[in-house]
């Protein structure tokens, strides 16, 4: 015999993954326009990866297949890492990096629910610590590039690293705009001649500014459907910006203004798909608070100070850690009840 | 008049299923033939029977007379003969029989004699004895014996009395029904409740999917002999849970383990006070109520149901239960229960019968684990993190759970409704506040027994020093007399401070000044308890 209440609301866990999902198209998108089509290969790759993976050890650990497939969870992980690799990595970089998110930080941990670190940051904190180099190196935007790949081009560059006889790697690559000012910086080089540089487009990268701005878009989707609430995206911006706009209104030679840093690298894919993962997350909203702007602030101070050209992962992880304290010392007060 | 409203933490927005059973009138049912009338039926004493076997009754006598100050009494919804006063099923979570008077009617439905009482010109708890005997109790579900909350109190005055008419349960209506009908009947007892508590304002609180219904009290309001507020409310589930009426209306809470008095708030729903008007202005007592029968019925609708009824003959008055239909749930689907069984009957506490299917209360799928996605917490009315909760329910950590105001959730459902995990939250709250209840209950038979034993001891070392004494005396002659007498008053007030000690430090931590509702509720969750280890037990 039941018990009550015998009727519930209809976003389940799959409808919320798929609306995540959902939200990245935009972004997706936007990628393919500014770098080419061979994200889709590493979004093919990591997907196939996480579902084959995921399925393996949900059999090898007895638990049912089928639901936790469908949840969509494996999936999110999946795009959210292959969005944060660089658009033509190789393929077995994407291959490996999913297999660490989905077998040791998310299924090892007892799966679904249980993993207190963020499975697509450690993927690609795993593969940031294990292969700088690669993890490092970005195609140029197409608009930048000195020589276009076209997309069989770019698929035969991710298999084999092979490029067509006339293209050199240079041609194709470049510093990010966020490794591009620190070493820029480290010259001593001035901020304003700096952003001079074809990389910088308005406010951000080059055409890295229309995809974190598809970003956003997705990302107001999600509040939008209250799939994320307000406190994660909006305190990770504002310390973001906050010690971004201090640091340039103070030094305005040496660090770059908040604009830049909202912009650039991965801030609006973390702000709301990456930090707003619920599992490795707090759950009082003055936590989330917390949480974000310890985010935000890390984040900035690792692209800053870091020998990391992005700090969003390192960030994020760091910040999972204090999880289970942020809770404990942010629960609400309860009806009735004094502080 | 215009107050300001509040707001409370959460709530959701089920769908309502109101319109089918509120669009027409309240119909009376035709006189059943057999009445089942359970003793208990409010939270408190069962009241002492006052008839036996092969009596004849008419209606409105008294079957059973309220027993001590928390009691209400029992009455004969109509006449006849008494046939049977034994155990039978009754409408509770438990499932469990209970002591019921069974009333074979004689069709002549001939009123015992009674008459109004002019309460003004009585004392005012002599107009409270007489509710008292009326079987007046809370008719929002609570059944709590209303003359207790209706004394006045000079420690805790009441300054406000809210009426309840928020109904917030999907699919209820009776209440809305009553208030569009019987809004001057409802003013009437407000008016009385209001002279008896001396509260200096009345407001009623209605959720704003009931607009005929606030404006016929409007109405009626409005020809009072004292100024009735009438506030429509947000509709928000659970607005019409009484604390979070209090904090909309007043935006006062109430503390925690505490009762609405400790603010100056007193609440009763508007049933309530209609019967108050029956009993006072007519002298009848409560022996029917309006409830709403929908669901899977094929004339869904609300109806005036004499006590005892079978909810099988009740449903047959709404056109019978379709055949998809599976079971009848009592209260609305947020905080209602499976009935045992069709046969149980229509009780005070009655206030809605769904007749179920799986279409409409679809089994939920298996859960999944929980993603910490606090939809429960931003849901919860009670700002509690039921995530937290039921972490803690679920690794049996109950300590922890305690900590963290598992005894605050009202098991409203608003967490199990919201949770895309499709986990059942309630049931393990449910669970693990009948647990922590059960484990204070052993671990004071502990003490009591370990107690008792220090008392076994000392009597021993006692008798020992006693024959010790005597071996003494025989050897010293009269004097040790007086010191085997001091060792021995000695040895029983050591004993006796050291259960004194150990009794201070087991006052039963959370349990001991709840109130009674929360009390009886917790009586509930053991016999729910009870009835399932017995089922584990049968498996
Ligand atoms: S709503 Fe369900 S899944 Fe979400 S935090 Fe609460 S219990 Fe967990
Ligand atoms: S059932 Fe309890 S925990 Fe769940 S929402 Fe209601 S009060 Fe909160």
């Amino acid at each position: 015999m039941s018990q009550s209440p015998y009727i519930s609301g209809s976003t389940s866990v799959s409808v919320i993954m798929l609306k995540v999902l959902l939200a990245l198209v935009p972004g997706i998108v936007a990628y393919v326009w500014v770098f080419g089509g061979g994200v889709l290969v590493s979004l093919t790759l990591a997907s196939i990866t996480a579902l084959v993976s995921e399925g393996v050890m949900l059999k090898l650990r007895n638990r049912p297949v089928r639901p936790f497939l469908m949840d969509g969870s494996a999936l999110v992980t999946a795009w959210l890492l292959a969005l944060a690799l660089p658009p033509l990595a190789p393929w077995w970089l994407v291959v490996v990096g999913t297999l660490f998110a989905i077998v040791i930080a998310k299924q090892l941990y007892g799966g679904l629910g249980y993993n207190p670190f963020n499975p697509a940051m450690v993927g690609y904190a795993v593969l940031l610590i294990s292969f700088p180099v690669i993890m490092t190196q970005w195609p140029a935007p197409l608009a930048l590039a000195h020589a276009q790949l076209g997309f069989a081009d770019q698929l035969h560059y991710i298999f084999s690293r092979g490029l067509p006889v006339d293209v050199q790697v240079d041609a194709i690559t470049s510093a990010t705009p966020l490794d591009y000012l620190k070493t820029q910086l480290k010259l001593q080089h001035a901020l304003a001649d700096i952003s001079q540089a074809p990389v910088f487009g308005v406010v951000g990268a080059k055409g890295g500014e229309l995809v974190t701005g598809a970003y956003l878009l997705g990302g107001l989707y999600l509040l939008q459907q209250r799939i994320v609430t307000w406190h994660i995206p909006v305190a990770f911006l504002a310390m973001l910006a906050l010690v971004a706009g201090a640091s340039s209104l103070l030094d305005p030679v040496h660090y770059a203004g908040a604009g830049f840093h909202l912009f650039s690298g991965a801030s609006m894919l973390c702000a709301f798909f990456i930090a707003t993962d619920p599992i490795s997350g707090p759950t009082t909203p003055k936590g989330k608070l917390l949480f974000a702007a310890g985010i935000g602030l890390l984040t900035w101070l690792i692209r800053t100070y870091g020998g990391y050209p992005d700090g969003v992962a390192f960030a994020v992880l760091f910040m999972n850690i204090c999880v289970p304290l942020i809770d404990a010392y942010t629960q609400p007060r309860v009806f009735g009840h004094k502080l | 008049m215009i107050s300001t409203l509040f707001k409370f933490h959460g709530g959701v927005h089920p769908p309502e299923h109101k319109l089918e059973s509120a669009a027409t009138p309240i119909v009376e049912v035709p006189l059943p033939q057999r009445l089942v009338l359970p003793l208990r039926q409010h939270v408190g004493n069962v009241p002492k029977l006052q008839v036996a076997v092969g009596d004849h009754v008419l209606k409105g006598q008294l079957l059973a007379i309220a027993d001590g100050m928390i009691s209400a009494s029992v009455h004969a919804p109509t006449s006849g003969t008494i046939v049977s006063i034994d155990e039978q099923l009754i409408p509770h979570a438990s499932g469990l029989p209970d002591l019921c008077i069974t009333l074979q009617a004689d069709g002549e439905d001939r009123w015992v004699e009674h008459r109004a009482l002019e309460y003004r010109d009585l004392p005012k708890a002599a107009v409270l004895e007489a509710l008292r005997a009326g079987g007046v109790v809370g008719l929002g579900g609570a059944t709590f014996p209303s003359h207790v909350k209706l004394r006045e109190d000079a420690q805790h005055p009441v300054r406000t009395l809210i009426l309840n008419g928020a109904e917030c349960e999907p699919y209820i209506t009776c209440d809305d029904r009553l208030m569009r009908e019987r809004a001057d009947q409802i003013v009437r007892g407000i008016e009385i409740m209001q002279y008896l508590l001396g509260a200096e304002r009345c407001v009623v609180g209605i959720e704003d999917n009931k607009p005929e219904a606030a404006q016929a009290m409007r109405d009626a309001c409005r020809l009072s002999s004292i100024p009735i507020e009438v506030a429509t409310v947000p509709t928000l589930y659970p607005g019409g849970g009484a604390k979070q009426l209090i904090k909309v209306l007043t935006g006062l809470e109430v503390p925690s383990g505490k009762l609405p008095t400790e603010i100056g708030v007193q609440c009763f729903n508007v049933a309530t006070a209609y019967t108050v008007h029956r009993f006072i202005h007519h002298g009848e007592p409560v022996i029917s109520r309006v409830v709403t029968v929908t669901g899977k019925v094929a004339r869904p609708g609300n109806f005036e149901v004499p006590l005892g009824m079978s909810i099988a003959e009740l449903v047959q008055a709404a056109g019978g239960a379709a055949p998809e239909s599976t079971g009848f749930v009592m209260g609305g689907p947020m905080m209602g229960f499976n009935l045992p069984s069709a046969e149980v009957p229509v009780v005070k506490a009655t206030n809605c019968i769904i007749a179920s299917a799986p279409d409409l209360f679809p089994p939920l799928p298996p859960a999944m684990p929980c993603i910490r996605c606090a939809r429960c917490a931003d849901a919860c009315p009670v700002n509690l993190q039921p995530q937290e909760l039921y972490w803690f329910a679920k690794s049996s950590n109950l300590e922890k759970a305690r900590d963290y105001h598992l005894f605050d959730c009202i098991e409203c459902g608003c967490c199990s409704y919201v949770c895309p995990s499709r986990i059942p939250l309630v049931q393990y709250y449910r669970y693990a506040k009948s647990e922590i209840l059960a484990a204070d209950k052993a671990k004071q038979a502990a003490d009591l027994a370990r107690e008792r034993n220090e008392f076994r001891l000392a009597r021993i070392e006692r008798e020992k020093q006693e024959r010790a004494a005597k071996h003494a005396q025989k050897a010293a002659g009269a004097k040790a007399d007086v010191a085997g007498d001091e060792a021995k008053k000695a040895a029983i007030a050591a004993a006796m401070a050291r259960a004194q000690a150990q009794k201070a430090e087991v006052v039963p931590q959370n349990t001991a000044d709840l109130p009674p509702a929360v009390q009886e509720e917790i009586a509930g969750i053991d016999a729910r308890r009870e009835a399932v280890n017995e089922e584990k037990q049968e498996n």
